[in-house]
């Protein structure tokens, strides 16, 4: 049968061309990290990214860079380790587009793809600065109200023409399985490419077992699959490793210093995730 | 436990868990380590009539359905408090997450908006929260306005602002007037000291009380099981303030 290609993690990196317009898992649900090394160490260009919904450290790290133009997101930031120092210098020095958003934007625009549909209403949002700087964003009066006007916000689709994550294991056919981490069905309903990197290949079928299918992503949706154990290290993979703190908090501290990062950098071209 | 000096972050907590005496269900975002210890305070004492959603928990959160389903969940009322902070919160409510100056070049830049432009109009009791009390957090007019603190009567907007917490004081808000009022002043504060760290104005009864104590039940609940609930999803500040590990 065809199923999702079997890569190493080099050529999965290698199907993300410069300038894709990639969606990305928040820190929280799946970050391929074992990727945004090679992206960074290859120094990716043009990307533009879709944080589903906000952003963290792969956004920051791609940033830094100099792989990024633009990124559409609610937020972006290092959590409780602070401000995301790359992306905040980039866009105070001008380098970057900012598509400012708010996480149900984001959600409701990748469910529009997800259905195949141009757009999606959504309530509230209306009078925040938000809505004047994204001209995308239209607002209508509802079709459907009662009596009177009844204002709405309309979101376009969003449609990632990649969606890039992490996820615990996938089975000998390629169905990838997410838990509880629907965010990650979405952004591979959404998006046209859906590149995932795994904990382990496992000779079983994930939709033979209805207690696990319901939380399997379909190969039918997955181009392709590369084992990387470990490889949302250092942000930590739900169910099955936490973040490594120390590595986050040098990252961060390096974030926000530009010969920190640099040398950070030079870590990474060395094959570390780790500053030294 | 009782024993220890009450701290002013344990006033906080049991200030907003007042407020949410009676919600049915609260959500409680990232990074939101004192309103996620006031919803579990409020919860413990409920008799499990309160749930509580904390973003970023495992042990308390029950959401299935990805991301999106919190932001569903508030639009079909499902949610009855929440909290939203600012990096500038202005006297008409309004809340700034982007930044001050152009947002293309800006000066400062915070992080972003999260679901504030949205939840702040679906959620019936949303509570405002922002420790540090200046004239740089709480600013006459917001720089820029990520969720508007009211809207024009045609606009769909079941929910709102209605309290503001800072490490100074509690204030109830008015959507009508669009204004805050000051309810209570820290201990080591008076109506004097928040108006000049205030950069905004509000009105002032003629008498302000001193913002309650938590009493000794209060206490002991949060520094026993509320303070292990909230080492689960905020490890380092409940080993900060109870000196407990998850």
């Amino acid at each position: 049968m065809t199923g999702p290609a079997i890569l190493d993690i080099a050529d999965l990196a290698a199907r993300i061309p410069d300038g894709t317009r990639l969606a990305i898992a928040p820190d929280y649900s799946g970050c391929s990290m074992a990727v945004i090394r090679t992206l960074l160490q290859r120094r990716a260009r043009g990307l533009r990214l879709v944080a589903v919904p906000t952003a963290g450290f792969q956004a920051d790290m791609l940033i830094g860079a100099g792989c990024v133009a633009e990124i559409e997101a609610a937020a972006v930031s290092l959590g409780e380790y602070g401000p995301a120092g790359r992306f905040n210098a980039a866009l105070r020095a001008g380098r970057l587009v900012m598509r400012d958003a708010t996480c149900p934007v984001i959600h409701a625009g990748l469910q529009a793809a997800e259905k195949g549909i141009p757009f999606m209403p959504l309530r509230g949002i209306l009078g925040s600065d938000l809505v004047a700087r994204r001209p995308d964003w239209k607002v209508i009066d509802n079709p459907y109200a009662q009596a009177g006007n009844d204002p709405i916000l309309l979101v376009p689709a969003i449609t990632p023409e990649i969606a890039l994550f992490h996820a615990p294991a996938a089975d000998r056919d390629g169905n990838v399985f997410i838990g509880v981490r629907r965010e990650l069905m979405l952004m591979a309903h959404a998006a046209r490419r859906t590149l995932v990197s795994v904990e382990r290949i496992v000779d079983t079928d994930f939709l033979a077992d209805e207690a696990r299918a319901g939380a399997t992503i379909p190969a039918l949706y997955v181009e392709a699959i590369a084992q990387a154990a470990r490889g949302a290290d250092p942000v930590g993979l739900f169910g099955a490793y936490g973040p490594d703190e120390a590595a986050l908090a040098d990252y961060a501290q390096a974030s926000r210093d530009d010969a920190a990062f640099a040398a950070w950098l030079e870590n990474i071209d060395a094959g570390q995730m780790v500053s030294a | 436990m009782t024993e220890g000096a009450i701290q002013i972050r344990e006033i906080l907590i049991a200030v907003i868990a007042d407020m949410l005496d009676g919600c049915g269900h609260v959500a409680v975002g990232a990074s939101s380590p004192v309103p996620g210890a006031a919803a579990l305070l409020a919860q413990a004492r409920s008799g499990g009539a309160m749930r509580v959603s904390v973003l970023g928990s495992t042990r308390h959160n029950f959401f299935t359905d990805g991301g999106r389903e919190l932001f569903d969940c508030a639009a079909q009322g499902r949610i009855d408090a929440f909290f939203l902070s600012g990096g500038q919160i202005d006297g008409a409510g309004n809340i700034n997450l982007v930044g001050i100056g152009d947002p293309d070049r800006p000066k400062v830049r915070f992080p972003g908006s999260f679901g504030s432009a949205y939840l702040a109009f679906m959620v019936p009791k949303v509570i405002l929260f922002r420790e540090e009390h200046t004239p740089r957090t709480l600013v006459e007019k917001v720089d820029f306005v990520s969720a508007p603190g009211t809207s024009d009567p045609g606009i769909y907007r079941p929910g709102g602002p209605r309290a503001l917490v800072t490490g100074r004081a509690v204030f109830a808000f008015s959507p009508d007037e669009a204004r805050f009022t000051l309810r209570s002043v820290h201990p080591g504060e008076t109506p004097e000291t928040v108006a000049a760290q205030t950069g905004f104005a509000y009105n002032t009864p003629d008498t302000v009380p001193q913002t309650p104590l938590p009493d000794n039940d209060t206490l002991a609940l949060m520094r026993g099981p509320v303070a292990r609930a909230v080492a689960e999803t905020y490890p380092g500040f409940a080993a900060q303030l109870w000196g407990i590990a998850a």
